[in-house]
């Protein structure tokens, strides 16, 4: 059983949902980032999403791509995000890791590349927003070689047919993209969530989480009713963003305790459908 | 016979669909309404009327004389595409484009733009057919190009100054992108050239190929013969695969592709993509890029904000390294060197973007017979231009 699998192992027979953040690493600087997700995995989070920067993260809202900005500034590269993930493996063996980003990046390294010094550094999960499953079988094979779990989107607009096909593809968990949009946007219907889970439910068995436009407690109570995780992105990134360097340990400490609780808080017996 | 790209968009390892799973089924939507069409009798007869009364087609091709004898070799044809409505290729594909997404049943446009062209020619298309339209452009090229932020305005379109990143076309067609994620259900992206996510790459092509297949029948019908060789400039690629497309199995006919070696090819400001880039993803598909050490995207320069973007056209980099076509780059002074030879030589003001072309064919003439023919593709007139030539000859207007 690898990191992820062993979490929401652990997470479903205590009836409780996975909270995972999303930061960008070498946001705001190259030292912060390992500091940052000790301090996470201190406040309660089950998994780390760790973001890659690229130029044009097209998929993403100002938030996240600011934050992108803000850690290629410091030119980080794919070679830092592996130190980092190393140096937090150091003193962390069991929070999985899980790196988020753009193709070209890891184009530009090599499949080859990429999977062995990932899996040497401690990653355990990859999701490429831009390698749907149609145009990524290869490297789909390379990752599974190295025990790498491939993490794949699904929207509200996917259709049935392509549900199967990321069901086969998938390992470790899903992310259901809660709207339509780019990350950080803020609309998002709690009914329509509740019911397309149910639907995804039937093809995929393994945890789902859902993410894009969880800006709040009760938001992220609510979603932990249905889904296995709750994945927050741009909320936490803007606590970065506004935190006074001395502060943003101590702040996004805070932020994601509250969440936590939140979480914990959910209501077993309650339904997404109930106003 | 070439026949790509295959059903899923490529050509040989390039182009594609890498986008994330919020595009993938509007991409989808797109890919069936367009299949469709492309076959549907009445879809083409509204199209070629368009073109025929609405962009003033089909556009001549025009003998340089004097300035084929004064270069003293080959035989230089323009394509005048510069004579078309709103003054360049860019409204051919914005015409079938519009035409689809009216039987879409979609009532607003969006459109990324750099130098402002293609931006117009949504626009114009938009006004045409009663639609609301909204054009994205970094926030430089606004300042930049103020003239044709005006026009936009003018024909009713909303213009958005992109303030992430770059702040130039790269960054518009990602804000472009986020703007049809985000409102899909009533929104057509309009991509002004021949990449980003399939189907655009083949139906930008498609639709711009009306320039090659006129040209087959007017060389023909003019010149009793096909040309030596093909001569286009290439950005993103839309005017120069509209010419090549028609020609890929005329063996015989040389295509070369002419890219902005802006201060040089061994400078960092430059936009030769296929001359010096590398294969990766961005916008939706693989092609040849502009990128770091790192794979992350560098910026780019040419006096033409036309050519002034870090990808190309996925069919490129197939024609490319399959050996069909032929990419080369000239630089800043070269292609205002050619601008001002047209200017003088023919009467005709040409657009930044293909004096890169004109300065290609300026340097191959004089290395051919006389009896040779160079079809240059006149992609676009000049008048968009005139504050930044004007500026380089230490002139404000």
């Amino acid at each position: 059983m690898n990191r992820i699998q062993s979490v929401f192992s652990q997470l479903k027979s205590q009836n409780r949902a996975a909270l995972i953040p999303f930061i960008t690493a070498g946001d705001p600087d190259a030292t912060t980032t390992v500091a940052l997700m000790h301090r996470l995995t201190q406040a309660g989070v089950d998994l780390i999403e760790l973001g890659v920067p690229f130029s044009d993260p097209m998929a993403d809202g100002p938030t996240i791509q600011r934050s992108s900005e803000r850690a290629l500034k410091h030119h980080i590269s794919l070679k830092d995000v592996f130190s980092m993930v190393a140096e937090f493996r150091k003193t962390n063996q069991s929070t999985p890791v899980v790196l988020m980003g753009y193709a070209n990046p890891i184009e530009a390294m090599g499949y080859k590349d990429f999977v062995q010094t990932a899996g040497h550094a401690g990653v355990d999960g990859v999701l490429v927003v831009d390698y749907p499953p149609e145009e990524c079988t290869e490297w789909v094979r390379y990752l599974k070689e190295q025990n790498i779990d491939p993490i794949f989107l699904l929207s509200p607009t996917t259709p049935e047919s392509r549900i199967r096909r990321v069901a086969e593809l998938a390992r470790g968990y899903v992310y259901y993209v809660s709207l339509k949009g780019v990350t950080g946007a803020s609309h998002l219907d709690l009914h329509e969530v509740g019911d397309k889970l149910s639907q995804l439910r039937s093809y995929i068995n393994i945890p789902i989480g859902v993410g894009f436009g969880i800006r709040d407690e009760q938001t992220a109570r609510r979603i932990a009713e249905q889904a296995d995780a709750v994945v927050i992105g741009s909320r936490i990134v803007e606590e970065i963003e506004h935190s006074p360097a001395a502060d943003l340990l101590a702040n996004v400490g805070a932020l994601v305790e509250s969440l936590r609780r939140a979480i914990d808080a959910k209501s077993d017996h309650s339904s997404i459908t109930e106003k | 016979m070439y026949d790509l790209p295959d059903k899923r968009g490529h050509f040989g390892p390039y182009g594609g669909t890498f986008v994330a799973e919020t595009l993938i089924s509007a991409l989808d939507e797109l890919c069936k309404q367009y299949e469709y069409y492309r076959d549907d009798a009445e879809f083409q007869a509204e199209f070629f009327h368009e073109l025929k009364h609405y962009v003033g087609r089909p556009s001549p091709i025009y003998h340089a004389k004097r300035w084929s004898e004064h270069l003293g070799g080959a035989q230089i044809l323009l394509k005048r595409e510069d004579l078309n409505h709103t003054g360049a290729h860019k409204v051919n594909n914005t015409v079938g484009q519009a035409l689809l997404a009216r039987r879409m049943g979609k009532g607003r446009i969006i459109a990324e733009t750099g130098a402002g062209q293609h931006g117009v020619a949504s626009a114009t298309v938009a006004a045409r057919y009663g639609m609301e339209c909204v054009v994205y452009m970094g926030s430089e090229d606004v300042k930049r190009q103020a003239t044709n932020v005006y026009r936009m305005k003018l024909l009713g379109a909303t213009v958005i100054p992109v303030d992430s990143g770059s702040c130039t076309l790269k960054d518009a067609l990602n804000e472009a992108m986020r703007d049809w994620v985000t409102n899909v259900s009533n929104t057509y992206y309009i991509i002004g050239t021949v990449a980003g996510p399939h189907p655009y790459p083949m139906m930008v092509r498609d639709f711009q190929a009306i320039i090659g297949n006129e040209a087959r029948q007017q060389m023909r019908e003019e010149y009793g013969r096909q040309p030596d060789a093909l001569i286009a400039c290439v950005g993103g690629g839309s005017n120069a695969i509209g010419l090549f497309y028609p020609y890929i199995d005329e063996e015989n006919v040389r295509m070369i592709g002419v890219e902005a070696a802006g201060k040089g090819i061994d400078t960092h400001e430059h936009a030769a993509t296929l001359v010096t880039g590398r294969p990766g993803v961005l916008h939706g598909n693989r092609t040849y890029l502009i990128q770091d050490e790192n794979g992350q995207i560098i910026e780019t320069h040419s006096i033409s904000a036309g050519l002034d973007y870090p990808g190309v056209g996925p069919e490129h980099a197939w024609l490319k390294d399959c050996g069909r076509a032929e990419y080369v780059a000239v630089t800043d002074d070269e292609a205002l060197a050619a601008f001002h030879a047209l200017c003088r030589f023919e009467g005709i003001i040409p657009a930044l973007e293909s004096s890169h072309a004109l300065a290609y064919a300026a340097k191959l003439a004089p290395t051919l017979n006389k009896d040779q023919l160079l079809l240059v593709n006149l992609s676009g007139r000049g008048d968009k231009d005139m504050a930044t030539v004007a500026q380089q000859s230490g002139i404000s207007l």
